[in-house]
């Protein structure tokens, strides 16, 4: 479904990417797990089309994404959480979560998603005429992806999703990451947390200065010896 | 309004404003002669400055500010400065460095004979229009898509072009908007003092901003509330000390205001949970 090949990206003089290759097959969860600073971030923004990819080939489908605009991306079924899960904090949670099917304009499968996601995460019904700002941490993360899924995605990029988050509550949220993928999305999940992302995930990479350097299934990544020393402090 | 979404103090709003009043003495002149009267010439002139204004708008954020939309702060700001000298200058040229009389466009209205020493029509016409723009900018900005995307826009852009906001589209059309707006006023303020230059759009760009800051930046019943009390505080400054010094009481109570109340008369601090 989705595929880099060589991708180097980076900001100014500074280069995050030098070669990121990877796939996203249709119906998994895939999870790229690295360091702080290794360039996991700056992938997903590659893929997103916020960060262009100054070499390398980010194919969707197997159709290229270069070029186009992150609204043309989003069109295409592409939806990012990003880190910090970016919460627009002045509007209430219904606003952020409207903006979310921004692109849409079936008024009816609209309403549909909104119950959906408020079933999902019956606090964010509670709170729906509350200013984004105010949510804790736990329910900015789930008001997060729940706009991701207003959006109706067909892969849908997670950013550090437990990031944080108290151990309970990103036990919950990775949780709900397991039904949306069992719902049919498509799920590239990038985390530091590699021992809990590597639980969730089908398969995994491991990327290391902007470089992946391991794939293998997310079993075979848990018990790997190099993989448990440097990310799961075992 | 500008500054709301892109963190720019436009310099050259108040010459959108000064261009406005231009287009609808031009139009005014022209229309006079085709024998067109009253509310007719009004209404074309406020309608030819606004699309005129609109076009400015656009193209001076295509050029003096799109370009500079990733650079330090100070470089927009100092192009906006530009741009202001350079229309200034560019109709003072084109037209004239002198003051041109403005013809009252706006009719006399028979019934406010009683009580047209308290308020003319130009007024009453001065103050509806500003209400009614205000209550439809104010729509415009809670309950339109459009409107919620320049809200998305205005506090996270990266993340409005997440969810598939087309960015420089929402700010183009905050600059037609703004631009619109200025050249309305532009055509009733002119039409109300009776004449115009090349210059009075510094001024008012100024004062405009001035009345901004004191409602709190960002809120539209803040920028008119800032508005009542900045004139007030100038005609009042007029009438007990004495005009010399209107300016100086409107700028000292900007300073006092932004010693004691940095956020505006109705403004938030901008303080917030991450």
């Amino acid at each position: 479904m989705l595929e880099l090949r060589g991708v180097q990206a980076g900001y100014g003089r500074i280069q995050a990417l030098r070669e990121v290759t990877l796939t996203v097959g249709g119906g998994e969860i895939v999870t790229l797990i690295g360091a702080n600073g290794a360039g996991k971030s700056t992938t997903l923004m590659a893929v997103c089309g916020i960060v262009p990819a100054q070499a390398g080939e980010i194919l969707f489908e197997g159709e290229s994404l270069h070029g186009l605009s992150p609204e043309a991306i989003v069109r295409r079924g592409i939806v990012q959480v990003p880190e910090g899960r970016r919460i627009f904090p002045r509007l209430s949670v219904l606003e952020n979560l409207e903006l979310g099917a921004f692109l849409r304009r079936d008024a009816a499968g609209i309403r549909r998603d909104l119950d959906h996601v408020m079933e999902l995460f019956p606090i964010l019904a509670d709170r729906r005429r509350q200013p984004g700002g105010t949510l804790s941490g736990g329910e900015q993360q789930m008001l997060a992806i729940s706009r991701a899924l207003m959006a109706r995605p067909r892969l849908l990029l997670l950013d550090e999703p437990s990031l944080g988050l108290a151990p309970l509550v990103i036990r919950q949220i990775f949780a709900i990451i397991r039904r949306i993928n069992a719902e049919g999305t498509t799920v590239f999940l990038v985390e530091q947390n590699a021992n809990q992302a590597l639980k969730l995930a089908h398969r995994g990479y491991v990327l290391e200065n902007g470089r992946t350097v391991l794939a293998d299934t997310a079993e075979r990544l848990l018990d790997n010896e190099d993989v448990k020393r440097a990310y799961l402090g075992i | 309004m500008v500054y709301g979404i892109i963190r720019l103090i436009n310099f050259a709003h108040g010459e959108i404003y000064m261009l406005g009043a231009f287009i609808a003495l031009i139009v005014a002149g022209a229309l006079t002669i085709y024998g067109f009267s009253g509310w007719a010439i009004l209404l074309l002139a406020a309608l030819l400055a606004a699309v005129y204004a609109a076009a400015y708008g656009y193209t001076l954020e295509r050029i003096a500010y799109r370009p500079l939309r990733d650079a330090p702060r100070l470089s927009p700001l100092i192009s906006a400065i530009g741009m202001s000298l350079f229309l200034q200058n560019y109709v003072m040229l084109a037209q004239t460095p002198d003051f041109l009389p403005f013809p009252a466009l706006i009719p006399e209205f028979g019934f406010l004979e009683p009580v047209a020493h308290i308020i003319g029509a130009a007024e009453v016409v001065i103050l509806v229009t500003s209400a009614v723009l205000m209550v439809g900018l104010t729509v415009l900005i809670r309950s339109t898509r459009i409107g919620k995307a320049m809200r998305a826009t205005q506090q996270d852009m990266t993340m409005a072009r997440l969810v598939g906001i087309d960015v420089d589209r929402v700010i183009s059309f905050t600059f037609i908007v703004g631009s619109v707006l200025a050249a309305i006023g532009g055509v009733l303020v002119g039409s109300y003092l009776g004449q115009i230059n090349f210059a009075i759009g510094f001024m008012a760009g100024i004062k405009a901003f001035t009345a901004a800051v004191l409602g709190g930046i960002g809120s539209i019943p803040g920028a008119v509330l800032g508005g009542l009390v900045l004139g007030l505080t100038e005609a009042l400054a007029a009438g007990y000390v004495s005009s010399a010094y209107e300016d100086v009481f409107a700028f000292g109570l900007l300073v006092l205001i932004l010693i004691l109340r940095p956020a505006g008369i109705l403004g938030r601090a901008e303080r917030e949970k991450v």
